[in-house]
């Protein structure tokens, strides 16, 4: 033990030791693709969260904004300006904070549809899996019939139906939750078949079983026994689908039915950038394209390394 | 045979019935109908005549049992953007998404086959390690932003290959096509390569995973102890039973295909059934997005259902226990 922990009590020492000395923390130190992977995960969701003390600009007060300032290309080429290091887009706000606040966007629709999906997919499971009868038969037939469409259908199909359902003025405010609404419903039948599959298991152990000889009620079973000992598969699956919703939200916006463009989100500016691409102002669409890739890419790599990890076959 | 395929079918109406009460709901109940049909000058009785033409006074379930009979003749309504007949709307665009997903599911099969049979024969090469990390970058990377990428690299600095649209297209009976002209074709091989390249990758894995899986197996350890030559083993035997995944992989694909062509559309300006979706979506033209969902249920179940056949017909294992 070293000194530092000295201060710590004796369960979380062990707790901690143990930890830093279990598998996972073994396999992720073997692995050099993981660490950088984590590292840039955790360097742009930091980029994120402090966007506004970061950036030099607000993108989103327009009082800071100058047309004047607008279309300037990336610092190290001519015209460029030290203020803006990755150069401006056509309303002259800088490149570089509207990529930090568009992130923050992005990463906040993905984990708020990651939650709402999880949510919505580990309860049907659990109650699937363990009341079983018909409601498992409703719950897993809907859950056929979604899986056969791809997500993207699914999130368009929703977003456009809440958007007739309600009327153009609040449109432009409750895009961020029409949006989380769309792709959250349609990611949660992966969680409800694993959650089933794990209930379906676990409803059969002997500790599930004496909880029901004391007369534990089957609501008390489902949350405090049963959920505890369904989650270790769901990490996995969460990781892999925040890169999936992410990515989902981009290509939502990209198509004009997500995040509007007065507070963009990655998508959004990708969208805007595209129309300037055929006048050579390549910078507005490369930029945030390359962080879109970037926290996809290394978000799916730190997936990838936890199914690995978590998976005791291919040890 | 007969009783499978007939379970099947029973499914596959099943799922259809799910979806045609889903798009009934939207098309009747989300939004009023008449009020996207009619100025706001037209008087309460104008309103109520159309609405009593349209028959939307009847029973729900008198008009769910029009919008099915409607919908088994192909007949959707009118859009409320563009006030003309759905389905004539979505016909004259089918034949762009098909040609553009049946060349990229091709594409996507020609070079992901090779690809995955050499990365699983050669496990540790360099060029397999660089194979998977290109697969890994292509699953990554939005299809959107693959599709800017090369409209950019092509379009705007080398000036190669057009950016937008189909070329020129030749009209055979009432389909058109972009296969008959130099444009059409030069047109068609940027989305199809932005289309294909997910499909590339996930073909390319699943063939490499399911060739390093039957090289395993104990008949190939015995094809090989006989003395056949390499050549034979590998794709006489080991290929030949890797094959029935991917069919079914690829076929349960092609629906796929079909719909993410939305968002290929989309960036490409493609004049396809995914385009108009994405306009009708953006509009709220429900009889539209109703039409679509249809349309692309029933080719997601018909595809199902081949490729189910198909998997029977090809493993003579399910026949077996098919019959017992």
């Amino acid at each position: 033990m070293t000194v530092s922990s000295n201060d710590l009590s004796p369960v979380t020492q062990s707790a901690v030791a143990r930890f830093l000395d279990s598998d996972i923390v073994y396999s992720f130190k073997q692995s050099k693709v993981t660490i950088v992977a984590a590292i840039v995960t955790l360097l742009m969701m930091c980029g994120a969260f402090f966007a506004p003390w970061i950036t030099a600009q607000n993108p989103f007060d327009l009082a800071t904004l100058d047309l004047m300032e607008s279309l300037m290309p990336p610092v190290w080429m001519e015209g460029g300006e030290a203020r803006f290091p990755l150069g401006t887009d056509g309303q002259g706000r800088d490149i570089f904070s509207v990529i930090l606040y568009g992130s923050r966007l992005s990463l906040m629709v993905g984990f708020s549809s990651i939650i709402l999906a999880g949510a919505v997919g580990i309860s049907l499971g659990i109650l699937a899996g363990y009341v079983g009868g018909r409601t498992d038969a409703i719950i897993m037939r809907i859950a056929d019939v979604q899986l056969t469409f791809p997500s993207i259908l699914i999130a368009l199909l929703i977003d456009g139906t809440v958007h007739s359902l309600f009327p153009q003025l609040i449109r432009e405010d409750s895009a961020f939750w029409v949006l989380v609404l769309s792709i959250g419903m349609s990611f949660w039948v992966q969680y409800a078949r694993t959650v089933r599959g794990s209930t379906l298991v676990e409803r059969n152990k002997e500790y599930v079983q004496a909880a029901r000889v004391i007369g534990v009620s089957t609501f008390t079973i489902m949350v405090r026994h049963i959920l505890p000992n369904v989650l270790g598969p769901v990490l996995v699956i969460t990781t892999i689908n925040l890169a999936l919703a992410i990515i989902l939200e981009a290509t939502l916006s990209f198509l004009g039915v997500g995040i509007p463009p007065t507070q963009p989100s990655l998508g959004t500016l990708i969208r805007i950038g595209n129309d300037f691409l055929f006048s050579g102002e390549w910078w507005i669409t490369f930029f945030p394209g390359a962080a879109l890739a970037t926290l996809a890419l290394s978000v799916n790599l730190l997936g990838d390394w936890l199914r690995d990890a978590l998976n005791p076959k291919l040890r | 045979m007969i009783t499978f395929v007939l379970h099947r079918l029973w499914q596959a109406i099943v799922v259809m019935a799910v979806v045609a009460l889903l798009a009934f709901t939207m098309f009747r109940f989300v939004g009023d109908p008449v009020n996207q049909m009619v100025g706001i000058e037209t008087t309460p009785e104008q309103r109520e005549i159309i609405r009593e033409s349209l028959g939307l006074n009847d029973a729900v379930i008198v008009q769910f049992w029009s919008f099915i009979k409607g919908a088994v003749q192909f007949e959707f309504g009118i859009s409320y953007q563009w006030k003309k007949s759905v389905s004539d709307m979505i016909f004259s665009r089918l034949p762009a998404t098909m040609e553009l997903s049946l060349v990229s599911a091709v594409f996507s099969l020609i070079i992901a086959i090779p690809m995955g049979v050499y990365t699983g024969l050669n496990r540790n090469s360099v060029l397999s390690k660089f194979f998977l990390s290109i697969s890994l970058i292509g699953v990554s990377l939005p299809t959107f932003l693959i599709g800017i990428l090369l409209i950019y690299l092509f379009a705007v600095q080398l000036h190669m290959l057009p950016s937008f649209g189909r070329g020129e297209i030749v009209d055979v009976g009432g389909w058109t096509t972009g296969f008959l002209t130099v444009s059409g074709w030069k047109s068609l091989i940027l989305p199809a390569f932005t289309l294909g390249l997910f499909q590339m990758t996930l073909i390319m894995r699943l063939v490499r995973s399911e060739m390093l899986e039957v090289l395993r197996t104990d008949y190939i350890k015995f094809a090989r102890a006989r003395g056949l030559p390499s050549r034979i083993v590998n794709f006489g035997h080991a290929l030949k039973n890797t094959l029935i995944p991917v069919i079914t992989i690829t076929g349960l694909q092609l629906g796929s295909l079909i719909a993410f062509a939305i968002i290929t559309e989309t960036v490409f300006q493609w004049p396809g059934m995914g385009f108009l979706f994405v306009e009708a979506v953006r509009d709220v033209d429900i009889p539209i997005m109703s039409a679509y969902l249809l349309l692309i249920a029933f080719l997601f179940v018909t595809i199902n259902l081949v490729v189910d056949i198909l998997y029977f017909v090809v493993d003579p294992r399910l026949r077996v226990s098919g019959k017992e």
